[in-house]
């Protein structure tokens, strides 16, 4: 009875295997197919592990102070480093000086003399900012710091790096990575490259677009690329946001507010006005985008009468 | 005394004979000097990565170390038979097991001078800054941390018969408490009766090893911890190995030695 089972055991392996090894070959969730060692080998918990290191970087970004899973977190959702960048929306509540609370115990007091206890951000000295009262704030960072002043931020990169080299479509981690190399660290080329390469694996991105326009306005001084980087960003963000339930108005925002800005700076009304039109469905403050409305239509008739406005042979 | 200071030399001296430190500073030496040969967007100044990587090696190598070193001393002088010679008169059962605990703590201190010097040159060469305190108070702090698992594992070799038992459980201890003994109290606040109690109390029990945790401190260039606050935690740390070589020599005076 035994001897006959092997055989049959046998047929029924041979017949299984050529129903179940072409089904494995275009499974979406085979990991042999791919050539990626990391992919091999963690699967999808290399996102995981992607997140994971994103989050380190705001930790460094705060010089190691930082609420831990069990601490209240309420003034931590969205990183603070991502937030700065202007490369996430800052959905922050809460007091990011005491998330700690009062002392539990005195051991839990006595702890707290052997970790940084001072909420200091990187890009503003870190620990040496540590005993000074200013407040921290977030929203884009102040123009006024001067490159060089506080490059200690580069000791985020490292984490960045590697959270953008497991999870290649966490898109954050590039337009982060790239607004603190450029701004902070002066490396644009660098930057630029490290969006080059967010983009080859996220082609639709309107964020990474987005990033790219600011360094061609900002630092390569070329106004018409940026341009088209940001239409072609505001049509990536029409054809893919707009047929989600909860679109995300914060890249509009800064699509439309960017390219009405250029617009205006070139004495382009028209257009202007398009965006600023954009701008204001998308502003939490639409009352001040309708001023701002109001103002570049009283300036229209006098740079019409002033200079006729040509259409832009590169478009 | 003279008798302690015997026992501790030798067994400082099978620790230099073994190999495991070695593998440890290699293996610690190695991942950080890898780590810190990666290129981070063309930028050689970046540091506290391979500062992190560095202390948390040290962190875990000095764990290792301290545990598996001191769970093997007693079950080794057991089945060797060397025990009932070393036990002879005129040394006590308090002397051996104050000469196995000093022998495995001096070892760890001269394995984490070691340690630490690796990580003073990598910082040094890369920081280029020096922060002589700091380092002290955490290696010192770690020295005298160590002291608390090494105690453990000798008491818990007079409980399981086995070392690797014994090893096992200290580690997981150990590391269990230096990753969550902070976080218990508060996880206890949300909990139900009696879990709360329960949780507590054992909050309040365990050695809080992660007292003395100060990599956050040297890696991101704070200040050094006030000296009484230090001192606070170094007596802390003796306090708790008192109590628990204390036990484990009332257990092993009653103790048969086969």
């Amino acid at each position: 009875m035994a001897r006959a089972l092997i055989p049959i055991l046998f047929l029924v392996s041979l017949a299984l295997v050529t129903s179940l090894e072409p089904w494995f070959q275009s499974w979406q969730g085979n990991r042999a197919q791919s050539a990626d060692l990391i992919a091999v080998l963690l699967g999808d918990a290399r996102r995981a592990f992607a997140n994971h290191f994103f989050i380190k970087a705001d930790a460094y970004f705060h010089s190691g102070y930082y609420p831990s899973i069990f601490d209240n977190r309420t003034a931590f959702q969205t990183p603070h480093m991502a937030a700065d960048a202007g490369a996430k929306e800052d959905k922050n509540s809460g007091d990011e000086d005491n998330f700690l609370g009062p002392p539990k115990d005195w051991i839990d007091a006595f702890g707290r003399r052997f970790k940084p206890a001072t909420h200091t951000h990187l890009d503003e000295g870190g620990a040496h900012t540590h005993g000074s009262s200013a407040p921290q704030s977030h929203g884009p960072a102040p123009k006024e710091i001067e490159l060089g002043e506080s490059q200690d931020v580069r000791e985020i990169l490292p984490w960045l790096r590697a959270s953008a080299a497991l999870d290649p479509q966490m898109v954050e981690t590039y337009t982060t990575t790239a607004y603190w190399l450029r701004q902070r660290m002066g490396k644009v080329a660098e930057a630029e490259s490290f969006l080059r390469d967010g983009l080859r694996a996220n082609p639709d991105s309107h964020e990474i677009l987005f990033e790219l326009g600011r360094i061609a306005d900002e630092h390569r001084k070329d106004p018409t690329r940026a341009r088209n980087l940001w239409e072609l960003a505001l049509t990536k963000w029409q054809k893919f946001e707009l047929t989600k339930k909860a679109p995300d108005t914060f890249s509009l925002l800064q699509i439309a507010s960017h390219l009405a800005l250029l617009a205006e700076r070139e004495s382009r009304w028209d257009e202007c006005l398009q965006y600023l039109g954009l701008w204001k469905a998308a502003s939490p403050q639409p009352d001040e985008i309708e001023k701002r409305i109001t103002e570049v239509r009283q300036k229209i008739p006098a740079a019409n009468h002033a200079k006729p406005q040509t259409p832009n042979p590169k478009r | 005394m003279t008798a302690t200071l015997a026992i501790a030399q030798l067994v400082l001296l099978e620790l230099l004979r073994r190999k495991d430190v070695y593998v440890l500073f290699v293996l610690t030496g190695l991942v950080t000097l890898v780590a810190g040969a990666a290129n981070i967007f063309e930028d050689t100044r970046v540091v506290r990565y391979v500062k992190e990587i560095c202390l948390t090696l040290i962190w875990i190598s000095g764990f290792v170390l301290a545990v598996t070193t001191a769970a093997r001393q007693l079950p080794a002088e057991r089945e060797s038979r060397t025990l009932f010679t070393l036990l002879a008169k005129p040394v006590s059962r308090w002397e051996f097991l104050a000469g196995k605990f000093l022998g495995c703590w001096l070892a760890c201190g001269a394995a984490l001078l070691a340690f630490y010097l690796f990580f003073g040159i990598v910082t040094a060469s890369r920081e280029r800054a020096v922060d002589l305190a700091g380092w002290f108070q955490a290696a010192s702090l770690q020295w005298f941390m160590l002291a608390v698992p090494i105690a453990l594992a000798l008491a818990g070799s007079l409980v399981w018969a086995a070392a690797s038992s014994n090893t096992t459980l200290t580690l997981v201890g150990c590391f269990g408490i230096w990753l969550l003994g902070r976080h218990l109290h508060k996880v206890a606040l949300g909990l139900p009766e009696p879990g709360a109690t329960l949780l507590t109390l054992l909050y309040f029990a365990i050695p809080h090893l992660e007292l003395f945790d100060v990599r956050d401190l040297i890696i991101h260039r704070w200040p050094p911890v006030p000296w009484l606050v230090w001192l606070g935690a170094l007596l802390y740390a003796a306090a708790y190995t008192g109590l628990t070589l204390t036990a484990a020599w009332l257990l092993f005076r009653r103790r048969p030695l086969n």
